[in-house]
């Protein structure tokens, strides 16, 4: 096998499992597998792609392989039935923000238990780990209750506002980022760091010069899984939210209204929205294989 | 993991332990101390603010009489004590029996999803491990299913398992004539199956990342000398690959657990607020005895349970996995 | 291991210490009061074809309520899967919005949490009276005796609509009066390949609107005078299990219905699979699914002999929508001003036939408008032979747990599996061993 038609950047590294020609009944279970898979994952999303381009008669009678009759009316009428764009920017700005910060806290973080040795570091790594068994329904109202005191308080309106709901997503997704950041940096030599201490760059200027850049696809993979932690969320964003902070997980459900629901705008209104989703993703992608690992192998 | 002793010299006096990074040259002591508990600061008060606080306010609501009468107005609703734990784990009685049986639920669905998660995700890893034409393509699409809005694929899925005009049932039923008559998935025995299949169809891609970015670390030298030994295919996959991704395994497993047994997004969205009794997993359970009826007393003291298993569940599995090697730091 | 317990301890201290400041939060400051007497916030309910759809009939009206009285109001259209939680979390926090839209049968669970304004004598004589409502109306504003938590805004009714080509098919000339009609005329359709009649079997408050009626024709509460769950009286079981047996045993409701939640079985009719529907003011939803006025007719929901009225020959709950103030509001005066102009004769009118509702305003529901096909039959019906859920505070249980009980039955219904009078009050039991202990 020694195609390269489709070899990824990492084909560098990758070890070849034998050094033989793989036998032929493994070949012909690969394709088996491979191809029931592709049917498996693929088959909601021609769901999603044909639905979207039929009329509203079609979706809500018997499903049909191929439509009776294309039409891109869904396309036109999901920006007038919902304000989508206004809850796309909505999750845009959210979701981003809370990336963005999440990353950067957890590489803060992560730096300090990775690089330094202090009192309460396990204490410190044990509770973030078990912040991951909370279930989300204990916290959701006194988390409201402390963003509505903190507001009255100082008058910065944490809820209803993008910036209470960044402020959650971006711990919500904090504990595994910083676990798997702390991963990747200990697999960073130290010697590196060290030369950049001894060439005069402070603690900071070696996390950002040295081990930043040696690590950044395991920084790609965190932001990634970020993102997509506060892209999909429901349950908090649909009580902390009012109609101008709505996100699109919530937003998307104003297509099951009160008379019908509109099923072929609800696929045309997720494909649209997960287009630039699926993209950037997919950019990513090489930076997220090659990172992933390190992390987690610690 | 709490119970490994922590590294030798790495006492009161932490600047000079062997095995660490050196901390600054000059700026001193006190700066030199302060400097990581300055860096966990921001991740420790979001920590405290988001999560921590309100656990702890929720394990005090859990010990609170907390209905509509009084919730408007929390310091005046009474202390019910052990009330509400007692009411959860009374078994005889009908909120109890409930409980029970959506935990059991919970766990085995848990299980199921969890392996089948794995279980394909690494054989995908498996397969794609070599290069071959079209791996690039397959790699993209079986990420798909990660890189879709939550609701957006459960509500496809929801389409897809309607009773009349799902494709499911056009397809087993109307094409493969596999059932006499078209089955009911949203409502239910047959849901538990439903959501199994929405669960694994969206969670195998995150196990298939993490195991394939695993397969990468593992050295090429170790296959060739099994294949010198004349190991076959199987064998070096049992007797090299999965040892050696033993380490990830250990994470992905409990990742994909905790998350999978808190899952609420992909039931409340397949099926709303009261999900059938095949497939009501302890999520919604508790959604529905808070938010929909009103108790928040009683629902946080079925979380506190909750959690309360898990962590003993966690500490086990962490000790289980982690006897005879290194305890990872975390 | 001391280190650890040291910063363990000091965890949790701040963390109780915070815990203790947030806990003591809530609102305690009881009423409201005029701070900002220019602006009000307020959540509607979504009552059109979409959210986009009651901004725009919504938003000229708070325009010209601004003119008249200088106020802007900020107006959010709430979807019907947020609204009770985000009713929650403002009632638990202080924070919400003036004025808000309610389902009137969450009145009373509402009115349990002292987050809404009381409609004492004095507060209603600002906004002209208490006589200017309909009794029903009134009927479902909270618990029967207090001061109501909310004022009604829309009223609704059931009524049985029918798809008059198909009762033309089926060679039925006149809308079925009776449950026994109905099955009948249920089974000539089926005869004809259609279905005879729809339901939304997972779609619990639904259901029970369903049974409530049932067990009213059956003589049968669910709640008894002062206040504790009944749901396994002979009249509550036979009831429920009259309702499910449409499915199961008079096989006028098809199967697949046993899953609709989402008014699938409304698009049903609309497209003429479904001959009969029982529904609550349908008739703005047929036309937005596209089925002309003059395809359907509409007659009062059937009863188990004789005509509709009171007591067992109740045919509808009054469904609805109630506006209510928010206690905390600090626009006490012109929150009051603005349901004064919402429940004004005017906007009554114009909302009301916009949305396919019944003003609940006597004077409102004279007018010609409310005397059409569509509407004819509910505000009879509202008028004369339509009752209230039960104004407890446990209402929200109920419909959870009941709705619940109906749901598993119609699912055991639809798998074949025999719905039997045993079986039903097995559901019931459950469902009232489920509602909080008294």
């Amino acid at each position: 096998m020694s195609s390269t038609a489709e070899a990824p950047r990492t084909s560098r590294r990758h070890p070849a499992p034998s050094p033989m020609a793989p036998p032929r009944s493994f070949l012909w279970s690969r394709r088996l597998f491979l191809t029931l898979l592709t049917g498996f994952v693929l088959l909601p999303v021609y769901v999603m792609v044909s639905s979207s381009l039929k009329p509203l008669q079609d979706v809500s009678g018997k499903f049909r392989w191929l439509p009776s009759g294309l039409t891109i009316r869904p396309y036109i009428d999901i920006w007038s039935t919902v304000p989508l764009a206004r809850y796309f920017v909505n999750s845009l700005i959210v979701a981003g923000t809370a990336t963005v910060c999440s990353v950067v806290i957890a590489v803060f973080a992560a730096y300090a238990v990775s690089r330094y040795s202090f009192r309460g570091k396990r204490v410190f790594t044990v509770t973030v780990l078990s912040t991951q068994m909370f279930p989300g329904i204990l916290f959701l109202l006194p988390l409201f209750l402390i963003y509505v005191n903190i507001g009255n308080a100082t008058g910065v309106a944490l809820f209803g506002s993008r910036g209470g709901l960044i402020l959650t997503y971006l711990t919500f997704s904090l504990p595994f980022s910083i676990w798997m950041l702390i991963g990747y940096f200990d697999s960073v030599p130290r010697d590196l760091d060290e030369a950049a201490l001894v060439d005069g760059c402070g603690p900071l200027g070696a996390l950002f010069r040295v081990v930043v850049p040696a690590a950044m696809p395991g920084i790609v993979a965190v932001a990634v899984y970020a993102f997509m932690t506060a892209w999909g969320e429901v349950l908090f964003a649909s009580v902390m939210t009012n109609d101008n902070t709505r996100t699109l997980a919530v937003g998307l459900q104003g297509y099951s209204t009160l008379n019908d629901v509109y099923w072929n705008q609800i696929m045309a209104a997720s494909l649209v929205v997960s287009v630039p989703v699926v993209a950037g993703f997919l950019l990513l992608q090489r930076y997220l294989v090659a990172g992933l690992t390190a992390g987690a192998v610690k | 993991m709490t119970t490994t002793a922590p590294p030798a010299g790495t006492r009161s006096v932490p600047e000079h332990s062997p095995g660490e990074a050196r901390g600054p040259r000059r700026p001193g002591r006190i700066r030199r101390i302060g400097l990581p508990y300055l860096l966990l600061l921001p991740a420790l008060l979001l920590e405290l603010l988001v999560h921590l606080v309100p656990m702890v306010i929720g394990v005090a609501m859990s010990f609170k009489e907390l209905t509509q009468f009084y919730i408007r107005d929390w310091g005046t609703a009474p202390w019910s004590g052990t009330g509400n734990y007692r009411l959860a784990v009374d078994f005889h009685g009908a909120v109890g029996e409930a409980l029970l049986h959506s935990f059991l639920v919970t766990v085995v669905f848990t299980l199921l999803s969890v392996s089948l998660c794995w279980l394909i995700g690494t054989a995908a890893a498996l397969y794609l491990q070599d290069n071959f034409r079209g791996r690039g393509v397959l790699r993209t699409i079986f990420l798909v299913p990660y890189a879709l809005p939550v609701y957006a694929a459960v509500i496809t899925w929801a389409f897809m398992f309607q009773h009349d005009n799902g494709l499911v049932n056009h397809v087993l039923h109307d094409q493969l004539h596999l059932t006499d008559e078209p089955s009911f998935w949203l409502i239910g025995d047959n849901s538990f199956y439903a959501l199994l299949i929405v669960s694994v169809w969206k969670g195998w891609p995150f196990a298939f990342l993490i195991v394939m970015a695993g397969l990468q670390n593992i050295p090429k030298e170790l296959y060739e000398a099994a294949a010198l030994d004349g190991a076959g295919m199987l064998q070096q996959i049992r007797r090299i690959t999965l040892p050696s991704l033993r380490p990830v395994n250990q994470v992905l497993v409990l990742v994909l657990f905790l998350w999978t047994f808190n899952d609420f997004n992909t039931p409340y969205v397949l099926f709303g607020k009261s999900a059938p009794a095949a497939a009501d997993l302890i999520s919604i359970h508790i959604y529905q005895s808070s938010f929909v009826t009103w108790n928040f007393g009683t629902g946080s003291a079925m979380s506190v349970l909750l959690l309360l298993f898990l962590l003993i569940v966690t500490g086990g599995y962490l000790l289980l996995t982690s006897r005879g090697r290194k305890t990872p730091d975390v | 291991m001391r280190t650890i317990r040291a910063a363990a301890i000091g965890a949790a201290t701040l963390s109780l210490a915070l815990a203790a400041t947030a806990c003591g939060g809530g609102s305690a400051s009881g009423g409201g009061s005029n701070d900002s007497p220019k602006t009000l916030t307020y959540w509607a309910s979504n009552q059109g074809a979409s959210i986009s759809v009651d901004e725009k009939v919504l938003r000229p009206e708070l325009d010209k309520f601004e003119k008249q009285t200088g106020i802007k109001v900020k107006l959010e259209v709430v979807p019907w899967s947020d609204l009770l939680n985000r009713i929650l979390t403002a009632t638990t926090s202080g924070q919400g919005p003036d004025v808000m839209n309610i389902g009137n049968t969450w009145s009373a669970s509402l009115q349990a949490t002292g987050a809404l304004l009381p409609w004492d004598a004095a507060n209603f004589s600002k906004i002209g009276g208490k006589d200017r409502f309909v009794d029903s109306a009134l009927g479902s504003t909270g618990v029967p005796g207090k001061d109501p938590a909310a004022v009604p805004l829309y009223s609704m009714s059931y009524a049985l609509y029918y798809n008059k080509q198909a009762f033309a098919d089926a060679g039925i000339t006149k809308p079925p009066a009776t449950w026994d009609e109905l099955v009948a005329d249920g089974k000539k359709i089926e005869a004809t390949g259609k279905n005879g009649l729809g339901a939304e079997g997972s779609n619990l408050s639904n259901n029970i609107h369903q049974v409530f009626v049932l067990a009213k024709q059956h003589g049968a509460e669910f709640f008894t005078a002062d206040g504790r769950p009944s749901f396994t009286s002979d009249g509550a079981v036979a009831a429920v299990k009259q309702y499910v047996d449409l499915m199961a045993k008079d096989k006028v409701v098809n199967q697949s219905n046993a899953e609709y939640a989402q008014n699938q079985s409304l698009s049903d009719f609309a497209k003429g699979k479904t001959g009969m529907v029982l529904w609550q003011t349908a008739s703005a939803t047929f036309k937005s699914l596209g089925m002309k006025d003059s395809d359907w007719g509409v007659a009062a929901a059937p009863v188990q002999s004789g005509a509709p009225g009171t007591g067992a020959q109740t045919n509808s709950m009054v469904a609805g929508i109630n506006m209510a103030v928010f206690k905390n509001t600090h626009n006490l005066d012109g929150a009051a001003q603005f349901v004064k102009f919402m429940t004004s004769d005017e906007e009554q009118k114009l909302l009301n036939t916009t949305y396919g509702s019944i003003p609940p305003v006597k004077s409102a529901q004279s007018d010609p408008a409310f005397n059409s096909q569509a509407t004819a039959v509910l505000r009879q019906t509202l008028a004369s032979s339509a009752q209230a859920l039960p104004q407890v505070p446990d209402e929200s249980q109920f419909e959870t747990a009941v709705g619940t009980a109906v749901k598993d039955l119609f699912a055991d219904a639809a798998a074949g599996r025999a719905v039997t009078t045993e079986s039903v009050k097995a559901k019931l039991q459950k469902a009232q061993q489920q509602m909080p202990a008294k």
